[in-house]
């Protein structure tokens, strides 16, 4: 009896090592991948930011300068031509969010917590709108554009913003009104809680999460777009991305302009994705966990 | 509080499809704790989603206190719902998740706060729960708050479905024991949905057995573990099961494991009306009575000095339960497999032979086919 003990308490223990130096080195190597995938994902924007406060001649270069005297000047240049382009930008996105918003809540309503007949077909149709190549489309859109006067006016990146993000959204919100149970529902209807107060009190508590993740990912989509506003718009409404292509001078050097330009136009996504976080987090991981 | 009548009610999900509710009459009494209890796909959960106003009526109609609710909105039924998962809001206190229905119908904020601390204090929930979120409570605690936000609302009837489900055994049975006091104490006609029949057995002042969407019978406890109307009853209530068996007919009897089981007269002429061959025989577990070595040394074979019957049979499985335990035992000659309940310190062991004593008055006998109660 004791010699069996004997000899079996070695190897156990040996091999409880084993197995723990080969979690521990497990472990470590998810640790180092992260790190490397992070990393990579994170040094062309370091790259932009530090190549932002280079003087022009240091920004070009090779191999790259490290060692460098830091200047405003490039972000001078930037702020002294970008006010008209930051406006336009500012109002598109917020407008056309708040217009999807609008727009997908009530939708979503529709298909997730009462469905209306045919709602696989709706929300089919709601998707399939995004197959279509916006290359397809944007001949009839600049005549449509045109014919209705708002060829270069804000309007115009207004409704094909919110166009453009509106089946994404109501995709979204959907799921989110998925995940509030149905008894829940019921127990309001019993408690006597009419369509608004269930929408306020019961449905919105849950989803909200979620609608400000789906909004945040609307920014970001209508801050970024270009392709619609460089066909459609030309000063009266130019954006961002479009100032961006307008610091790419026809010849001379423009890396470090270019960078500070485009470290500027981050900024305002990363501030709102940073106040969002929170609800980012819950949102996306929504029904992840019960 | 209010008396509550089905009346036919129906309900069918789907064209084509048989009726989840098949028009059920039940009259539920002012005041009683009826409680519907069945297997799933019974129509029990459908049953009280139809009188909560949840589900629309194809046929038939409700009342409560008299009033056809039928096209009634559930919120002015004046009935109050207790959820399996609770149904509690996320974002709300505990506080706020009971006053909503009174929000709802604009009672003031002190009369509200009042209403809930005083539902509070029955279920003895700690005042200082009130301002918790539901996330924050145990299990038990949202089964409580789940209570008081139907108690807050005094309604004239209380619905529950399987209030009791997501709560561990040992505070099963004693949740169980509390609301079945509460609602003693409080008097408001309750109509609750159970698929366990020792809940439905020790909760209700009379039962509702329903399958397939049909009522089986409807009747105090006691009287459907008596007298169950069919076989579909009798084998549902009661744990264990009674034990069911094809019997052949023969003359004074019927056929079961090498014995023949003496049937009384009413029986034997409902058979021979139905022109039947055999028959099913319905023994409960605790009917059959283990012959022990003295008896039946004295009594001899074949059990000819009573009116009783011995059946036979090798144990296959012991179930110790502490007090009792259970037996399953294969019978002589092909008889099938049973289950006895016997005193636990005595119980034979697998493998053994044993002997059972029955008396005809504690066997039933159910139609093979519809599964009727064949009585006198």
């Amino acid at each position: 009896m004791t010699a069996i003990t004997a000899t079996q308490a070695p190897s156990r223990t040996s091999r409880f090592a084993k197995n723990r130096a080969r979690e521990l080195t497990g472990k470590t190597g998810w640790t180092v991948l992260g790190w490397v995938v992070g990393i990579a994902f994170f040094l062309p924007v370091l790259w932009m930011v530090i190549t932002a406060f280079k003087p022009e001649s240091a920004a070009e270069t090779w191999p790259p300068q490290f060692v460098f005297k830091p200047t405003l000047a490039q972000f001078r240049l930037v702020f002294s031509g970008m006010g008209p382009f930051l406006e336009h930008s500012a109002i598109a996105t917020v407008g056309s969010t708040i217009l999807v918003l609008l727009l997908a809540i009530p939708a979503a309503y529709a298909l997730a917590i009462r469905p209306v007949k045919h709602w696989r077909d709706g929300l089919f149709f709601f998707i399939s709108t995004k197959m279509l190549p916006i290359v397809a489309a944007i001949g009839p859109l600049y005549v449509i554009a045109l014919k209705t006067h708002l060829l270069d006016s804000i309007w115009v990146l207004i409704i094909l913003y919110a166009a453009m993000n509106l089946p994404l959204a109501i995709w979204m919100i959907r799921s989110f009104m998925l995940e509030v149970p149905t008894e829940m529902l019921e127990a309001a209807r019993l408690d006597g809680a009419g369509r608004i107060r269930e929408m306020s009190e019961v449905i919105m508590p849950v989803v909200v999460p979620g609608i400000v993740s789906t909004a945040l990912i609307c920014v970001i989509f209508a801050w970024n777009e270009l392709f619609l506003a460089i066909n459609l718009t030309v000063t009266n409404a130019a954006t961002m991305p479009m100032f961006l292509i307008s610091s790419v001078p026809q010849e001379g050097l423009y890396i470090a302009h270019l960078s500070a330009a485009a470290t500027v136009a981050s900024v305002p996504v990363i501030i709102v994705g940073w106040i969002a976080q929170r609800s980012l987090v819950r949102g996306l991981s929504m029904g992840a966990i019960k | 509080m209010a008396a509550v009548n089905y009346v036919a009610a129906s309900r069918v999900y789907a064209k084509g499809a048989p009726p989840a509710v098949d028009a059920l009459d039940l009259d539920i009494k002012d005041g009683e704790f009826m409680v519907l209890v069945g297997p799933s796909g019974s129509g029990k959960t459908t049953a009280l989603r139809m009188l909560a106003g949840l589900e629309p009526l194809d046929g038939g109609r409700i009342e409560i206190a008299g009033r056809d609710v039928s096209d009634v909105q559930p919120k002015d039924r004046d009935i109050a719902m207790v959820f399996q998962n609770y149904a509690l809001y996320p974002s709300k206190t505990v506080a706020e998740n009971m006053g909503f229905a009174l929000k709802m119908q604009h009672v003031p904020r002190d009369e509200r706060a009042r209403r809930v601390r005083e539902a509070a204090r029955l279920l003895e929930l700690d005042d200082k729960l009130l301002d918790r979120k539901p996330k924050a409570l145990s299990g038990g605690q949202r089964q409580r708050v789940a209570m008081g936000r139907a108690i807050v609302r005094e309604p004239q009837v209380f619905l529950m479905d399987e209030p009791l489900s997501n709560l561990d055994a040992k505070l099963r049975v004693q949740t169980r024991s509390q609301i079945a006091e509460l609602q003693r104490r409080l008097g408001i006609t309750t109509v609750y949905v159970t698929h366990d029949q020792v809940e439905a057995m020790t909760m209700g002042h009379r039962v509702a057995v329903l399958a397939d969407g049909k009522l089986q019978q409807c009747a105090s406890p006691r009287e459907l573990y008596d007298n169950p109307v069919n076989q579909f009853v009798a084998g549902f209530i009661g744990s264990p099961a009674m034990n069911l068996q094809t019997a052949t007919l023969t003359d004074g009897g019927a056929r079961l494991g090498g014995t023949v089981i003496p049937l009384a007269a009413g029986v034997r002429t409902a058979a021979a009306r139905d022109k039947l061959s055999e028959l099913v025989i319905g023994i409960r577990p605790e009917h059959m009575h283990l012959a022990d070595a003295a008896a039946r040394s004295a009594d001899g074979f074949g059990g000819s000095g009573t009116d009783g019957a011995e059946l036979t049979g090798e144990v296959l499985l012991v179930e110790e339960l502490g007090a009792d335990a259970l037996l399953h035992v294969r019978l002589a000659d092909g008889g099938g497999s049973v289950v006895t309940r016997t005193e636990g310190r005595k119980a034979p062991v697998p493998g053994q032979q044993v002997r059972f004593r029955v008396q005809p008055a504690d066997v039933f006998a159910f139609h093979p086919v519809t599964g009727a109660r064949l009585a006198g």
